[in-house]
C-alpha cells in the first residue's frame, strides 16, 4: 500500500509569549516543530506500515527551506520519502492555492491509496487544506478521524462529532484528517536521526509541480489578508476590596443592580 | 515584494505588531523584512503611518470593485442551515442574525438553505429567525450528513442561483463541507470568523478572524471570486430575534443526486452517552482553573454552578490536570462562550482561554494572586482564596 501524509511546519504556539510591556507577542527564539494533528497523520501511517510489510510512507509539504528539519524529523520517525515543495512562487497561497499545489504534486507522485493529513495547523486553525486537496484530487474524504482501520480494499474510521461520533466506510483512495484522539506519536529513535541524514530531501520548485502559474500565490488565491490589528482592550474592570462577606454582598448587589441575577 | 523606504520609517513598530507572519523587525531603529518569511501579503502597507512601505504591482492584491468582479450577477446572502436528525443546530439562529444584517446592508434576500430527508417543517423556524426563503432540497440521501452528497447539491445550486454570501457554522460538519464547496468552486474561504462587515466602499464582504490565540485580528476579503464564503465561529454571533410572524417563501429546488454520486458509508452514527455539556447555550458558566486544586475541588464549582443557574466551565490546565472532563473546555482548543456571566475561580487568564470567553457579558475573576492575567479582563475580580469566597457566595445565593 502507498500512503501520503501531508504535514506543515508550524511555530510552537504554546511557546509563544506576551510582552507584558507592549502586549505583543514575542516571536524571537520560539522553535519550530511538525504541528502535532500532522503526527498524529504522520503516526498513523506508520503504524499501518508496521502491521502491513511493503506499505511506504511519502511525506509532502510545502513551505521555505527551513522545514527540511521537519521533512527530517519525519524521516527519523520512519518515513521512507520526503518531498518538499519550496519556492517564491507559492509564497503568499491561501488555504485554496495551498490545497491546488499540493494536489497537484500528489497528482505528480501518482500512485497512492491513503492520505493521511492533520486535521488543523496550530497556527492558521482552518482546517480548510485536508478536505480541499480531497476535492481537487476527486477523491472521498473523512474528517477528524479518531479512529480507524483497513478492511480488504477499504478504510473503516470514525468520524468525531461534537455530540458523538459516525462510523464511517470508503474504498481507497480515500484522503483522511487526524485529530490528536487517534494515537501517540513514536519518538525518532537514534538509529532513524542518523538514518534520516542519509536519506535525501527531495526539493520540489515550481518547475516541478505541474500548475497553472495564475492560481498559485498571492495573485491566484482567491482571499487576500486585508489588514491586520490588535484587538480593541477591554475597559477596565472593577477590583473588589477584601475577599469576605461584605465583597461577596457587594458583588451580588452589583450584579442584580445590572439585571444579570 | 513588499518594500521598506528607509528614509521614511521612524521605527514606530505597527508593520511589526501588524504582520501576520512576524516576517518584520523594527529592533534596529527601522523596519526590516526578513525576505524568506514574509508572503507578501500587504497588510503592513496599510498599517504603516507614514507611507514608508511600498508594495510592487506583481505582488499587490488588487482592490476590485463590485462591478470589476461582475458580482452583479451573484446576489443574496445564504445561510447553510445545518439540521442533525431534523433538529436545527443553535449555530445557525446565529448564522441568520448575523446574515440578516449583511442582506439588509446590502438590499438583498436572505436565504437559508436546508437539506435534509422529510425537514420541511423546520422552514417555519427558519423563517421566524429571520430568512425571507428557505430552499428546501429534500432527498432520502440527504437524510444524514455525507461529504459528497451535500458538496454535489450545495455547489450545483449556488452555480444556477449565484448567491453573493455564504455562511456555514463552523461545527464539525461545517468545516467538513465548507472547504470541499470552496474547493469546487474556485472561491475563497475564511475560517472561524468572529465579526463580518460589509466594506461600504467595494460592497465586499470583511471577514474578521483572530489569529495567535487572539493577539492579532486578520481581516480577509475575497475580491474577485463569489460567493464569499466564510465558516463562523459558534457563540460568537449574536442570536437572530424569534418573531413568529416573520414566514418564510418555501422553495424546493430541483436537483439531481443518485447513489453512485456517493462513495463512503454510513455504518453507525453513535451518540455520546453521557450527558453533553451544553456551554456554548449556557447563559451562565462557572469556570474553574488549575486553581481548583483536584477533581474533589471541583464539586465546590460544581455548587456554585447550581446555586446560579449555570453550567460548569474549565480551563485547559484543569483538563490536563484531569480535574475534570475535556467537554467542560473553555478556550481556543475548547469552546467559545458567551454567556451572561462568567464566574472564573483559579483561572489565571492564558491567552488561548482569554480568547474563548472574553466576550461574555459580565466576567468575574476570583484568583489568589493580583498580578493574574484574568483580572485585566473581568467586569469585576476579587481577590482572594477560591475555597473561601465560593462558599460564602453560595450561601449568600441562598439567603436571597
Amino acid at each position: 500500500m502507498k500512503i501520503i501524509v501531508c504535514i506543515k511546519q508550524v511555530p510552537d504556539t504554546t511557546e509563544v509569549k506576551l510582552d507584558p510591556k507592549t502586549g505583543r507577542l514575542i516571536r524571537d527564539g520560539v522553535p519550530s516543530i511538525i504541528n502535532p494533528d500532522d503526527k498524529n497523520a504522520l503516526e498513523q501511517a506508520l503504524s499501518i506500515k508496521d502491521e502491513h510489510p511493503g506499505t511506504t510512507v511519502t511525506v509532502v509539504s510545502m513551505g521555505p527551506p527551513q522545514a527540511d528539519i521537519a521533512m527530517r524529523e519525519a524521516l527519523a520517525m520512519g518515513a521512507d520519502e520526503a518531498i518538499l515543495i519550496c519556492g517564491r512562487e507559492f509564497a503568499g497561497s491561501d488555504t485554496w492555492a495551498t490545497s491546488y499545489i499540493i494536489a497537484s504534486a500528489i497528482k505528480k507522485i501518482g500512485d497512492y491509496d491513503l492520505i493521511l493529513c492533520g486535521r488543523q495547523a496550530i497556527d492558521g486553525d482552518t482546517a480548510q487544506v485536508g478536505p480541499q486537496i480531497a476535492e481537487q484530487l476527486g477523491i472521498p474524504q473523512i474528517t477528524y478521524v479518531q479512529n480507524m482501520r483497513i478492511e480488504g480494499g477499504e478504510v473503516v474510521a470514525t468520524r468525531q462529532l461534537e455530540d458523538g461520533c459516525t462510523v464511517m466506510s470508503a474504498k481507497m483512495p480515500v484522503l483522511l484528517t487526524a485529530i490528536k484522539e487517534l494515537n501517540t506519536p513514536r519518538y525518532m529513535t537514534p538509529r532513524g536521526i542518523f538514518e534520516a541524514y542519509e536519506k535525501e530531501v527531495k526539493i520540489w520548485g515550481f518547475a516541478d509541480v505541474p500548475v497553472d502559474e495564475a492560481k498559485i500565490g498571492l495573485a491566484g488565491s482567491p482571499t487576500n489578508v486585508n489588514k491586520t490589528f490588535s484587538p480593541e482592550p477591554k475597559a477596565k474592570g472593577e477590583m473588589l476590596e477584601g475577599a469576605d462577606r461584605n465583597t461577596v454582598k457587594t458583588l451580588i448587589d452589583k450584579l442584580v443592580e445590572k439585571h444579570l441575577l | 515584494m513588499v518594500r521598506i523606504i528607509t528614509e521614511k520609517c521612524i521605527g514606530c513598530g505597527a508593520c511589526e505588531a501588524g504582520c501576520p507572519v512576524g516576517a518584520i523587525s523594527t529592533a534596529s531603529g527601522t523596519a526590516k523584512i526578513d525576505y524568506d518569511v514574509c508572503i507578501g501579503c500587504g497588510a503592513c502597507v496599510g498599517n504603516c503611518p507614514c507611507e514608508a512601505i511600498e508594495q510592487d504591482e506583481a505582488g499587490a492584491a488588487e482592490k476590485n470593485t463590485a462591478e470589476e468582479v461582475g458580482s452583479s450577477e451573484y446576489k443574496g446572502v445564504w445561510v447553510f442551515a445545518e439540521q442533525r436528525e431534523g433538529v436545527l443546530m443553535p449555530t445557525v439562529f446565529e448564522l441568520l442574525g448575523e446574515g440578516r444584517k449583511l442582506a439588509d446592508t446590502l438590499g438583498v434576500e436572505l436565504s437559508a438553505l436546508l437539506l435534509g430527508s422529510g425537514v420541511k417543517a423546520l422552514a417555519d423556524e427558519l423563517g421566524a429567525y429571520g430568512a425571507d426563503r428557505v430552499i428546501l432540497a429534500d432527498s432520502a440521501l440527504l437524510s444524514d450528513y455525507n461529504t459528497e452528497a451535500y458538496a454535489k447539491v450545495v455547489c450545483d445550486l449556488v452555480r444556477e442561483r449565484r448567491p453573493e454570501i455564504m455562511l456555514i457554522g463552523a461545527t464539525n460538519i461545517g468545516r467538513d463541507l465548507a472547504p470541499r464547496l470552496s474547493a469546487r468552486l474556485y472561491t475563497g474561504l475564511t475560517a472561524d470568523c468572529t465579526a463580518l462587515e460589509i466594506d461600504p466602499e467595494t460592497k465586499g464582504l470583511l471577514q474578521t478572524r483572530p489569529a495567535f490565540g487572539g493577539n492579532v485580528m486578520a481581516t480577509i476579503v475575497t475580491p474577485n471570486h463569489r460567493p464569499q464564503m466564510s465558516t463562523v465561529r459558534p457563540g460568537v454571533m449574536k442570536k437572530a430575534a424569534y418573531d413568529p410572524s416573520h414566514k418564510a417563501i418555501i422553495d424546493r429546488a430541483s436537483f439531481e443526486l443518485s447513489e453512485s454520486d456517493i462513495h463512503t458509508k454510513v455504518i453507525e452514527t453513535v451518540k455520546s452517552l453521557k450527558q453533553t455539556v451544553n456551554l456554548v447555550e449556557a447563559e451562565v458558566i462557572v469556570a474553574g482553573g488549575r486553581g481548583v486544586g483536584s477533581a474533589e475541588g471541583f464539586k465546590l464549582i460544581e455548587q456554585l454552578a447550581e446555586a446560579m443557574g449555570g453550567v460548569v466551565g474549565a480551563s485547559r490546565a484543569a483538563v490536563e490536570a484531569g480535574y475534570i472532563g475535556a467537554d467542560h473546555q473553555v478556550g481556543q482548543t475548547g469552546k467559545t462562550v458567551r454567556p451572561k456571566i462568567y464566574v472564573a475561580c483559579g483561572i489565571s487568564g492564558a491567552i488561548q482561554h482569554l480568547a474563548g470567553m472574553q466576550n461574555s457579558e459580565c466576567i468575574i475573576a476570583i484568583n489568589k494572586n493580583a498580578d493574574a492575567p484574568i483580572f485585566s479582563a473581568a467586569t469585576y475580580g476579587i481577590v482572594g482564596d477560591l475555597h473561601k469566597v465560593i462558599p460564602m457566595l453560595i450561601e449568600e445565593l441562598k439567603a436571597r
